[in-house]
């Protein structure tokens, strides 16, 4: 058996082939059936164009997901990101508008551009909000032993209601233009959200790289027993991974409000549970837990939102949507495989093997 | 004896390559009607790769199967079921929590109007537990009866599912105590006179003699020969399996050691858990290796348990370098410098996707904490050190757990304890599955780690190999400590301190 191994078959073997394999594949047939998708224009000093839209838009759902690859990894599941990010939104919201209490509040203090609490505070709050929510699920799951997908049910289904409590039940319209800058501003021609993901994803791979706790959050996830048995708290591993996914959502939660310039808590960030658990699958990390790539599963979700995008490009109606999202997930699970696995590496090393033949 | 052209199964220039690893050489193997071929070689050297070639778990590179006469492809585990070779892998894949019935007849339950008809399926299952000549309870769950008899319920369901030519039985006697050992023994002979031919793996040379009728032996992936065992002599058998003769083996010899009455590392009083373990007395003291006999099931583990905090005591107290135990928990223990390696290597020992190296250094980086994280060049160095000190098999410390063979993957286990460098290690059935050369090895590290001043816990179900390296044996039984020997002991006095009564 040869060592040196070719840098191809290496790159094959790495968590992120298949994930950009995937993207290519939308790519390409974006290339074919909406030619003017890959335009990229600049206005008013920013650029704009569909790739643009997929990382602004994408930005959330790629928090999500990188919040939730450290869930999954564990080998458990949170279903409450959607209705984290309601609750993060409709802080932001009610904070900046005077929605409390019953005082009466006419229209001209509403649509007002201005902000009962400064914006620093309102951002911690958001923060601080979707944290503690992610420390409810994992308190659930790592102290009450509650399964994952039940214990963040809880919430997920509790959430919504929860942020319709905080905006007293109204959908809060937001006219404070400093707190668009998250959703909507520009730095050096690049939205700001990108550089708000590129953020979290460094903070998360120092995480995960540098201290041991990726290395932990592993091994739960392959076997918690055996963890145990090492002297590594699983309970600890736990708490922090729903944690993190809390913090995740929160942020991506001020992005979303600030974006749409409002917190409807019945409809932000509807569906992303299901959307980031899917980018955590294209990704490659198994729903039963262990080894991760926080870059694959951003890749993931890019790949979701690259193929929602391309969708509404090609004209098909948003209803029909989901059963176009229905058909990628059975393309991807059916790659995913191992039974296509075997197949597509047989085929690989046979072409392999041909070349060294012929050498 | 049987005649040679009964041949079952022949296997002629088999080669088998993982990444890596070449696991299989040119090997030929053949199998004759009725006997019993005993497959032996060190850890890693291919045993299970080739039973796995021939039930159609893995696809071999080169070489042919001949069945029957005919050469065959085997395509699936199924399909070689279909065929009649049925296989019981080491760890039993059957459910502990329903019947013996139950498992048994698992998908063929005998039916009456569409339900299942209870009486009917358990007197079946009654029968073939009979026809092994076991005479037990079926309806009662299978893990309420000894690991010896759901080795034979196993066994029994191989059985069933398809009347086998060839059985194929992969360490099944691993971790069962002679008595034990022989129920299913007595089945295998039963098994072969009716025909059927067993390929029976085991790392015991004894069990070895007493059973097969041919040996085949393979080394690195290599087939050494095969021979009729009556004209095999043990040295000879020895040798050809780990390439030169076993001289360590008698030399060991353990240091003598002086009881220190002032300081013990670790002194459990009145310790015990509800259920699991009465409570009892346990001293340990520096430089010691005591020993922890009795039958399977009698409390063993339990204690290493209790003392190393996994499950919580509930009576007692644990005092360890002059400190009383207040928290009990493996990261608390590991804090006082105390080590378990674990009974069951599969459950909760090894982390089977995680790599040898990651394996080694996961009880270290659990001790530093989150933030104190081995650089990758640490790691490397503390993974190669014990590869290269314990002898695990293996092209590189980046090779996955699951991948080594069951003995490699005990060394692994071992190695994660002794990177923490504990002044106390408690080993729990260490050399399960190990073949006899690093077994001899793992007794004189022992004996070694000892004499520079550790405490050890020794539990095996091998009284001989407790008896070498224990300057004190402690027994169990039922649940209980019963008595504790020190000093010159004979092997009888131990047994009947085990089995008790008489
Ligand atoms: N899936 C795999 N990928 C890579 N290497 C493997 C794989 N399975 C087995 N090997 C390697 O093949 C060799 C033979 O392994 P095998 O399990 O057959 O040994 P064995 O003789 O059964 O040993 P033991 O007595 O310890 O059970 C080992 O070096 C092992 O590391
Ligand atoms: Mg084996």
């Amino acid at each position: 058996m040869k060592n040196n191994i070719s840098p191809f078959t290496k790159f094959r073997q790495s968590r992120i082939f298949w994930p950009l394999v995937a993207l290519l594949l939308i790519f390409i047939f974006d290339g074919i059936y909406a030619p003017g998708f890959f335009k990229l224009g600049i206005l008013d000093g920013h650029l704009y164009g569909n790739l643009i839209d997929v990382i602004n838009n994408g930005a959330p759902l790629v928090l999500v997901a990188i919040g939730m690859t450290m869930v999954i990894a564990t080998g458990g599941v949170d279903l409450s990101v959607g209705a984290v990010i309601a609750i993060s939104a409709a802080m932001g919201a009610v904070l900046i508008n005077p929605a409390f209490g019953n005082e009466l509040i006419s229209n001209d203090i509403l649509t007002q551009n201005v902000s009962r609490t400064p914006l620093g505070l309102i951002v911690l709050a958001n923060l601080a909000a979707g944290t503690a929510c992610g420390l409810w699920n994992g308190f659930l799951v790592s102290r009450a032993k509650i399964q994952p997908m039940v214990a963040t049910l809880i919430l997920m289904v509790a959430g919504r209601g929860i942020a319709q409590l905080i905006t007293n039940g109204q959908i809060m319209t937001i006219y404070y233009t400093p707190y668009f800058f998250f959703g909507n501003g520009y730095i050096l021609g690049l939205p700001v959200a990108v550089y708000i993901v590129l953020a979290v994803l460094g903070l998360a791979w120092l995480l995960v790289r540098k201290t041991s706790i990726g290395l932990f959050v592993e091994s739960v996830g392959i076997n918690a027993e055996s963890t145990y048995y090492s002297g590594i708290s699983e309970k600890n591993v736990k708490l922090l991974a729903y944690t993190f996914c809390g913090f995740c959502s929160a942020i991506a939660g001020l992005i979303l409000s600030s974006y749409v310039h409002s917190a409807d808590a019945n409809n932000i960030g509807l569906n992303y549970e299901l959307d980031g658990i899917l980018s955590v699958v294209i990704g490659g990390t198994l729903m039963a837990g262990g080894r991760f790539s926080l870059l694959a599963s951003v890749i993931g979700a890019l790949v979701i939102r690259t193929f929602t995008i391309t969708m509404y490009t090609v004209g098909i109606p948003a209803n029909a949507l989901l059963a176009a999202k229905a058909v990628l997930v059975l393309i991807v699970i059916l790659l995913y495989s191992e039974q296509a696995h075997k197949i597509i590496n047989a085929v690989f090393e046979r072409k392999g093997r041909s070349k060294d033949a012929k050498n | 004896m049987s005649n040679p052209n009964d041949e079952i199964i022949r296997l002629e220039g088999i080669c088998k390559n993982f990444p890596g690893v070449q696991a299989l050489k040119n090997v030929d193997f053949c199998l004759r009607k009725g006997e019993i071929h005993a497959l032996v070689g060190e850890n890693g050297a291919g045993k299970s790769t080739l039973i796995k070639v021939m039930t159609g778990v893995e696809r071999f590179d080169e070489g042919k199967i001949t069945y029957d006469g005919k050469e065959i492809v085997i395509r699936s585990p199924q399909h070689a079921q279909n065929i009649g070779i049925s296989t019981v892998y080491q760890e039993v894949n059957l459910c502990s929590n329903i019947s013996v019935a139950e498992n048994l007849l698992l998908g063929r339950e005998p039916r009456k109007l569409g339900c299942i008809d209870w009486k009917a399926m358990n007197k079946r299952a009654k029968a073939i537990m009979q026809d092994l000549d076991v005479d037990i309870d079926v309806t009662q769950p299978l893990g309420s009866f000894s690991t010896a008899i759901q080795q034979i319920a196993a066994i029994a369901r191989a059985l069933e599912i398809s009347s086998p030519k060839v059985l194929i039985l992969d360490e099944p006697t691993s971790s069962l105590d002679a008595h034990e050992s022989n129920l299913i023994f007595k089945v295998m002979r039963k098994l072969c006179s009716a025909g059927v031919g067993i390929i029976f793996i085991t790392h015991f040379i004894k069990q070895v003699y007493e059973i097969s009728d041919r040996i085949t032996v393979l080394r690195n992936g290599k087939l050494v020969a095969t021979h009729e065992t009556a004209s095999l002599p043990t040295i000879q058998l020895i040798s050809e399996m780990i390439g030169h003769s076993l001289a360590e083996y008698d030399e060991m010899k353990k240091s003598e050691f002086v009881v220190n009455h002032k300081k013990a590392l670790l002194e459990a009083k009145e310790l015990g858990r509800k259920g699991m373990v009465e409570p009892f007395d346990l001293e340990l003291h520096a430089g010691e290796v005591v020993g922890l006999a009795g039958l399977l099931g009698s409390g063993r583990t339990e204690v290493v348990k209790v003392l190393f905090g996994i499950d919580e005591p509930d009576n007692g107290c644990l005092i360890v370098d002059d400190q009383l135990i207040k928290k009990h928990s493996p990261f608390e223990m590991i804090m006082h410098g105390v080590a378990l390696c674990p009974e069951d290597r599969k459950a909760s020992g090894i982390v089977g996707d995680l790599t040898i190296r990651e394996n080694i250094i996961l009880a270290i980086q659990a001790r530093l904490g989150w933030f104190k994280f081995l650089s990758k060049q640490k790691q490397y160095e503390i993974a190669n050190k014990y590869i290269k000190m314990l002898n695990i098999a293996t092209p590189s410390s980046d090779q996955l757990v699951k991948n080594l063979s069951g003995g490699n993957q005990q060394k692994v286990i071992l190695a994660r304890w002794l990177a923490t460098d504990p002044k106390m290690l408690l080993l729990d059935e260490p050399t399960r599955g190990i073949d006899v050369g690093t077994k001899a090895e793992i007794q004189k590290l022992v004996i070694n780690l000892a004499t520079e001043g550790m405490g050890c816990v020794f539990i095996s179900s091998e009284l001989e190999e407790v008896m070498r390296t224990s300057h004190r044996v402690v027994v169990m039984r039922e649940h209980e400590k019963v008595t504790e020997f020190a000093g010159e002991v004979s092997e009888r006095e131990i047994m009947q301190a085990m089995a008790g009564g008489e």
